[in-house]
């Protein structure tokens, strides 16, 4: 059979890939891999359906194909579009595809409030990837922006609709991983918003993985809420036996010492869950002892998230031990008895919500 | 070998002449340098009751700002601390509760706010990186202290004094 079957030869910025037929162009540039995929911030490939949305993933289609090779009249997104055989894009290589991507980018800022440093998603931002690589430096926009209140979807779910690009991915997840969907988008055009019908909260077994999917701050997760910045953690691929049959328990652990701050799915280089898990091993399970842990989670040297994690360094002997014969050096001063930061009476990991004023009173016994 | 400059002199390494051996002429010579220099002017001045002017780059202590309202700037977003290349931050960050809106200008503050002073180079940094302009480095010294626990710096040495707090 699979010999049979014609497979469509694509080129994508001049490099060519066999794609088997009804591969979309994003997919077929996923195959190559490398800068020549375009950014997607609504496609994802774990939900059906979703992409179309968004517009990052506009590519220029230079040759339709072997058949008919005129061009496509517009760009295209390349997350919806199919390939053809002999079909030639265009994505970095053609300055017409990245100034239209960068006047998509500024379309989806317009109405972002641009609170990255409040932002929990900070850091591993897709928006803030795209805006990095294919925005402009400023925004031209003048007017007042869109905003809304904060919603408590259940109580482990935070939504701040003024940073959602409306990207569908989190209805999708809804829709397709658990038994009801009880949110989806209400309203129209510059009026639409995510919600639940009358302030529903959300109760099912995998609606956690909304907060994995979404490209940008605007799910988040309340256990994790204002507790610390993603890359001052330390990202541990870990497992548990979940009694919950459809969840794998495969997960990364997000850790500062032994202290379990945060538990999400594991994520692939598009920042794509690999496998969805269920609520209870993403907001109950956090400490050390419930997993088994294996080991360091391999994080891009581009991304800030691997900033102070050494990997692969060598220690130098400490020479005192030889010149001192044997004595230890005498510590003058331990940092941890003045510091507050981190005291071990407060434990920030095991706070239900995020941390308020009231909690760093230190009690004294 | 090929000298680096030309101000190389050569030892001389000859035996002392007999007025050389006096050493009354080198002393009389040693000290017409010295007191010549009482009539140049002084290239110190008596530290405590007199200061020299900082330039206007002179990167000191770490202050943190308030904004106009008095309310603090700094969200805790930990942009100064992962710019720090001596880590000397630290800081632990909390929301912001109701009735609590004219002490932090956002919805999220730093609870703890720490500079570990002795590990400050004073590099400007995390100035650099604020993206609030809440923490700015001063035109004054990190003042000198007997213990190393003076050098941990929390959020009531850094917070500059309400504005409007004074007033009253």
């Amino acid at each position: 059979m699979a010999e049979d079957k014609k497979m469509f030869k694509v080129k994508i910025d001049n490099i060519s890939v066999e794609v088997e037929p009804g591969t979309t162009i994003l997919n077929a540039a996923r195959l190559i891999g490398g800068e020549v995929v375009p950014p997607a911030m609504c496609y994802y490939s774990k939900l059906e359906g979703s992409g179309g949305k968004c517009r990052t993933c506009i590519v220029k289609v230079t040759k339709g194909s072997d058949a008919d090779p005129r061009p496509m009249p517009k760009l295209v997104a390349s997350c919806r579009t199919t390939v053809m055989d002999g079909m030639e894009v265009a994505n970095i290589t053609s300055p017409e595809v990245l100034d239209a991507r960068k006047g998509v980018v500024e379309f989806l800022l317009i109405n972002h409030p641009l609170d990255c440093p409040i932002c929990d998603q900070a850091g591993e931002c897709h928006l803030q990837d795209l805006g990095y690589e294919n925005g402009s430096e400023a925004t031209r926009y003048e007017f007042k922006r869109r905003t809304f209140d904060k919603v408590d979807l259940g109580d482990k779910i935070k939504l701040h609709m003024t940073r959602c690009i409306l990207c569908y991915r989190c209805v999708f997840t809804a829709d397709q991983l658990t038994q009801k969907r009880e949110h989806g988008i209400l309203g129209r055009g510059d009026a639409a918003e995510i919600g639940t019908y009358i302030k529903q909260s959300l109760d099912n077994d995998f609606i956690g993985n909304v907060i994995d999917v979404c490209p940008v701050g605007a799910l988040t997760d309340n256990t994790f809420r204002f507790k610390n910045r993603v890359w001052f953690l330390k990202p541990v691929d870990a497992h548990r036996n979940c009694n919950n049959p459809k969840c794998c328990g495969k997960v990364v652990l997000w850790m500062r010492g032994d202290e379990v701050f945060r538990v999400t799915a594991r994520k692939d280089e598009y920042g794509e869950v690999e496998n969805f898990i269920c609520d209870e091993c993403r907001f109950e399970k956090k400490d050390k002892n419930d997993w088994v842990i294996e080991g360091p989670r391999k994080i891009n040297h581009h991304s800030v998230i691997s900033q102070g994690q050494y990997v692969n360094t060598v220690k130098p002997l400490d020479p005192l031990v030889d010149v001192l014969d044997g004595r230890k050096p005498k510590l003058l001063f331990n940092i941890h008895s003045e510091s507050q930061v981190n005291r071990p009476e407060i434990d920030l990991s095991k706070i239900e919500g995020p941390a308020h004023s009231d909690d760093f009173i230190i009690k004294k016994s | 070998m090929q000298p680096l400059t030309n101000r190389a002199k050569q030892v001389d390494r000859r035996p002392m002449t007999l007025a050389e051996k006096l050493y009354l002429p080198a002393i009389g010579k040693g000290m017409g340098i010295t007191f010549k220099h009482i009539f140049k002017r002084k290239a110190t001045v008596s530290f405590p009751d007199q200061t020299r002017e900082f330039s206007p780059v002179f990167r000191g202590l770490h202050i943190l700002n308030r904004d106009e309202e008095g309310r603090e700037r700094c969200t805790a977003c930990g942009l100064c601390a992962v710019a720090c290349p001596a880590e000397a931050i630290t800081m632990e960050a909390a929301e912001r509760k109701p009735g609590e809106e004219n002490l932090y200008r956002e919805e999220k503050y730093a609870a703890r706010y720490e500079i570990n002073m002795l590990r400050c180079i004073f590099c400007g940094f995390c100035e650099e990186a604020c993206p609030k302009d809440a923490i700015y480095l001063s035109e004054t010294f990190a003042p000198a202290n007997y213990q190393r626990k003076g050098f941990i710096y929390g959020k009531d040495d850094l917070l500059i004094p309400d504005p409007k707090a004074q007033g009253k």
